[in-house]
C-alpha cells in the first residue's frame, strides 16, 4: 500500500491520474458526488465525497420573525422535518425565555420519537434492506424495495406499517404527517386528546413486537456475515452525542458528550447552549459542506461520528427495558466488534427504533398528554440554541434575534454535516478494500453507496429510494478525455 | 316584496340599494372576491368578482342590483379569468404558503383552492419588500400585500387613524405606512384597531401569535371560502328592511 493509499484525501500527484466521478450521489438535501483518482494500474490515490449543492436556509431565514422559524426551517427536509421543527422550537423557547410545561415537553417528545420510528423504519426497510438482504453486488433488478416485497413480503409489510405508524404519531401531534406546526416558541399548539391517544395505543404493542424482530434481523446479519459486517468500511472515530443527566440515551434533550477513539471522555454533560466553545467548523475547498471538529483536538484529527452508532455505544444505558436488553447484546457481541463497525449503524438504528416504540407507549399512558397548559413565556432573550438528537445524529440550531423580533443570524449544523469527514473515511476505507486495483463495475460502485447509506445521510432517503440512486462514472485519460462512461439513471437502467 | 334578478339561472331577490354581490351573498350564493368586505363600501379593485351582465363584464361588488338583470358568474370563462387573476397575485408578491402563519386563514390561499389553482403559471417577480417589525405588538410583512386597501379603509373609516396608504402607480404600487419615518412604530396603530382584523392575507400580524392555532382549527380548514363568505355576509332575513319570504327559515 502506497502512502497515498494511507490517506486518500489528497493525491500527491493528481495531474496524471484518471478521475472517476459518481455524480450525483443522491444524499442529503440535494446533490453530492464521489470522485476517485486512479492510476494506470487502477490503484486508488484519492477519494472524496463532495457536497455540491448550496443550501440557503441560514441566509433566507434572516429578516423573518422568530416565531416563523420552526415552520420555515423544517422545509430543509421532507424525511425528518420534525427534527428541524423541534430543534428550532427549542431555540425559540430560549428566545421567549420559556421553560416549557410538562404537557408541551411530552407532546414534543411524542412527536420526536414518532419521527425516530418512521425515519429509522424507512431507512432500514426501504433503503438499506435491499443491500443487506440480497448482497451489495446482487442482481440490480431485484436490489430494491419491490424485490424485498417479493422475496420477503412479511418484512416489507412490517417496514411499511412501522413507518406509517410513526407518521400517524407525527400527524396527531403536529397536525400533518409532514411539515406540521405542533411545536411553537414556548410550547405546543395542541395536546393529545383521549381519542387520539386511544387511536395510537391500538397498534403500539404490534409496533414494539415488529421493532424487536427488526433488531433480530440486524443481529442475524452480523452473525451470518461476521467478517464482512465487522470490517466493511471500518474506521476508528471520536464520538459526539447528547446524553441525559444520568447518562441515559435521550434523543430530545441532554448535555453533550464527546469521547475519543479510545473511549476517553473529552467532555461530558456539556451545556449545548455554548456548543461553539467545544465544536468548530472547518471549510475545505472541494466541498460545500463544512467539516465540524472538536476544538480541543483541532481540525485535522478532531472530526467525529454522530448518529445511532455513537448514541447507542456512548450512552450509559437505554431507559426502556427491551432496547436496553438489546443494547447489552450489541455491546457484548463478538467482544464488542460491532460498536466500531460502519455497518453497526444498522444494528444500533434498529435498537433505537425499538426504544422509540417503547417511549411512545410509555408517553401514551401519561395523562400529561391531555393537559391544557400548553405555552409558557418569560423574559425575551437575544440568542437561542436548540439541540436534539435527530434520527441521523446531533442537530444544532442557533439563532440571534433583534429588538424587532426578526432573525438576524442563523447557524445550522445538521447531523450529516457532523458526519462529513466520517463518511469520507468510510468510503476511503471501502475504496482501499474493494476498488483499489480492480476494474470498476456497478457492484463495486454500490459498495461506496452502501458505506454512505450506513450513515443514513438525509437526502439519500428521498432520492435513492427503491435502491436506484442515479450515478454516473466517467473514466478519463491523463489528458482529461473521457475514455468511457457508466451511467445509471434514476429508473435503474445502465447505459 | 323585493325585486329579483337572475344569477346563473336562479332567481335572487334584493332590497333597494343592494349590490349584486350583497344580494347574492345574502341569498346564499357565493361570488369569488378579495377586496370586498361586508362591513366596508365596495372597492372594485381586485376584479375577482367580475360577472357578465347582458354580455358585459361588471364588478359584482359595485354593480347595483336591478330587477330583471341576467347575471352570469359561475361559468368557466369567468372562473378561468379569476384563476388567472389569482395566479398573477401570487407571483406579484412573495407568497410562501408553506411557512406563512396566515396559511389556513388566508383568503387568497382559500380562494385559490376554491378556484382550483393547481400550479404556478407565471414567472415570480420576487419583489424586495423588507418587513416592518418596529412596532412592539404588530409586524408588517409587505411581501403578502394584494393591494385590497381593506386596511387603508379600516384605519381611515373605522379607526380614524389613516395609518396605511397606497403609494406608487401601476406595477410599483405598494402599501406604505403614513409616518415620516415610514415605520409603524411612529403611528398610533394598536392591536385593538379594526385595521388589525381585516387583512385577508398575512400582512398585518400580531407579534408572537404565529402558528398558535393548530392545523385543523384554522378558518378554512373545515369550510371552504365559499361557505365562510356566506357565513360572514348579512343574510337576507337580517338585511335592512327584512325579507318576508325568508323570515322563519334557518
Amino acid at each position: 500500500m502506497t502512502d497515498a493509499i494511507n490517506n486518500l484525501e489528497t493525491a500527491a500527484h493528481p495531474e496524471n491520474l484518471r478521475r472517476v466521478v459518481i455524480d450525483p450521489v443522491s444524499r442529503v438535501e440535494g446533490h453530492g458526488k464521489v470522485t476517485l483518482l486512479l492510476d494506470e494500474n487502477d490503484r486508488v490515490h484519492q477519494v472524496r465525497l463532495h457536497i455540491v449543492e448550496f443550501r440557503g436556509f441560514e441566509k433566507f431565514v434572516q429578516g423573518r420573525p422568530y416565531w416563523e422559524a420552526p415552520v420555515m426551517v423544517q422545509r430543509l427536509c421532507g424525511i425528518c422535518p420534525v427534527s428541524h421543527h423541534i430543534a428550532a422550537s427549542k431555540a425559540m423557547d430560549m428566545i421567549v425565555g420559556a421553560t416549557i410545561t410538562p404537557t408541551a415537553e411530552k407532546v414534543r417528545r411524542l412527536m420526536h420519537y414518532g419521527q425516530i420510528l418512521q425515519s429509522h423504519a424507512l431507512h432500514f426497510f426501504h433503503l438499506s434492506a435491499p443491500d443487506l438482504l440480497f448482497g451489495f453486488d446482487s442482481d440490480i433488478a431485484k436490489r430494491n424495495i419491490v424485490g424485498i416485497a417479493a422475496a420477503y413480503p412479511e418484512i416489507a409489510k412490517q417496514g411499511v406499517l412501522l413507518r406509517k405508524y410513526g407518521q400517524e404519531v407525527i400527524c396527531v401531534t403536529a397536525g400533518k404527517r409532514i411539515h406540521g406546526t405542533g411545536a411553537i416558541p414556548g410550547g405546543v399548539n395542541k395536546n393529545v386528546s383521549a381519542e387520539e391517544r386511544d387511536y395510537l395505543l391500538k397498534d403500539i404493542g404490534q409496533m414494539i413486537e415488529w421493532s424487536r424482530a427488526s433488531v433480530g434481523i440486524a443481529r442475524q446479519l452480523f452473525e451470518q456475515n461476521l467478517d464482512l459486517y465487522n470490517n466493511f468500511g471500518r474506521f476508528e472515530a471520536h464520538t459526539l452525542n447528547l446524553v441525559r443527566a444520568d447518562g441515559a440515551l435521550d434523543l430530545y434533550h441532554g448535555g453533550l458528550r464527546a469521547r475519543d477513539k479510545s473511549g476517553n471522555t473529552l467532555f461530558d454533560h456539556y451545556d449545548y447552549r455554548h456548543y461553539w466553545d467545544v465544536i468548530f467548523e472547518d471549510v475545505k475547498p472541494w466541498s460545500y459542506m463544512k467539516f465540524p471538529f472538536l476544538r480541543s483536538l483541532g481540525p485535522e484529527t478532531g472530526w467525529y461520528r454522530v448518529g445511532p452508532l455513537s448514541r447507542v455505544t456512548q450512552c450509559d444505558f437505554i431507559p426502556s427495558p427491551l432496547a436496553e436488553e438489546q443494547r447489552k447484546v450489541f455491546m457484548a457481541f463478538n467482544g464488542g466488534s460491532a460498536t466500531g463497525a460502519t455497518l453497526g449503524f444498522h444494528w444500533a438504528r434498529m435498537i433505537e427504533m425499538l426504544h422509540a416504540a417503547e417511549v411512545i407507549q410509555e408517553l401514551l399512558h401519561d395523562p400529561d398528554l391531555q393537559g391544557t397548559d400548553l405555552v409558557n413565556t418569560g423574559k425575551r432573550q437575544e440568542r437561542g440554541v436548540g439541540v436534539i438528537e435527530a434520527p441521523r445524529g446531533t442537530l444544532i440550531h442557533h439563532y440571534k434575534v433583534d429588538e424587532h423580533d426578526q432573525i438576524v443570524r442563523c447557524n445550522l449544523i445538521v447531523s450529516t454535516t457532523h458526519n462529513n469527514q466520517a463518511m469520507n473515511e468510510a468510503i476511503r476505507q471501502v475504496a482501499r478494500q474493494y476498488i483499489d486495483g480492480r476494474k470498476l463495475t456497478e457492484g463495486l460502485l454500490n459498495h461506496i453507496e452502501v458505506a454512505i447509506r450506513a450513515f443514513d445521510p438525509c437526502l439519500s432517503c428521498a432520492t435513492h429510494a427503491l435502491g436506484k440512486m442515479p450515478l454516473e462514472v466517467e473514466l478519463l485519460d491523463a489528458e482529461g478525455s473521457i475514455v468511457s462512461t457508466l451511467t445509471r439513471s434514476a429508473d435503474g437502467v445502465f447505459n | 316584496m323585493s325585486d329579483s334578478f337572475q344569477l346563473d339561472g336562479a332567481s335572487v331577490s334584493f332590497e333597494a340599494g343592494q349590490t349584486v354581490m350583497q344580494a347574492a351573498l345574502a341569498a346564499g350564493r357565493y361570488i369569488p372576491h378579495l377586496c370586498y368586505h361586508p362591513e366596508f363600501k365596495p372597492h372594485g379593485s381586485c376584479k375577482l368578482c367580475t360577472v357578465k351582465v347582458g354580455g358585459r363584464t361588471m364588478a359584482a361588488c359595485t354593480m347595483p342590483a336591478e330587477a330583471g338583470l341576467n347575471v352570469e358568474s359561475n361559468i368557466e370563462e369567468l372562473n378561468g379569468l379569476r384563476r388567472t387573476l389569482v395566479q398573477m397575485l401570487f407571483v406579484e408578491g412573495n407568497h410562501f404558503c408553506p411557512s406563512c402563519e396566515a396559511s389556513g386563514n388566508c383568503q387568497l390561499q382559500a380562494t385559490a383552492y376554491e378556484l382550483q389553482v393547481m400550479t404556478p403559471r407565471f414567472n415570480e417577480f420576487y419583489p424586495d419588500r423588507p418587513l416592518d417589525g418596529s412596532h412592539p405588538d404588530i409586524l408588517l410583512d409587505f411581501n403578502r400585500c394584494i393591494l385590497c386597501e381593506l386596511c387603508v379603509r379600516a384605519s381611515s373609516e373605522v379607526d380614524g387613524k389613516n395609518v396605511f396608504a397606497l403609494s406608487g402607480r401601476g406595477i410599483t404600487k405598494h402599501l406604505i405606512v403614513n409616518a415620516e419615518s415610514g415605520l409603524l412604530k411612529d403611528t398610533d396603530m394598536a392591536l385593538t384597531d379594526k385595521a388589525m382584523q381585516v387583512c385577508p392575507v398575512g400582512v398585518i400580524l400580531k407579534k408572537g401569535r404565529g402558528f398558535s392555532v393548530p392545523i385543523g382549527q384554522r378558518r378554512y380548514d373545515q369550510r371552504p371560502v365559499s361557505a365562510q363568505a356566506l357565513d360572514d355576509a348579512p343574510r337576507q332575513a337580517d338585511a335592512g328592511g327584512g325579507c318576508s319570504a325568508c323570515e322563519g327559515t334557518p
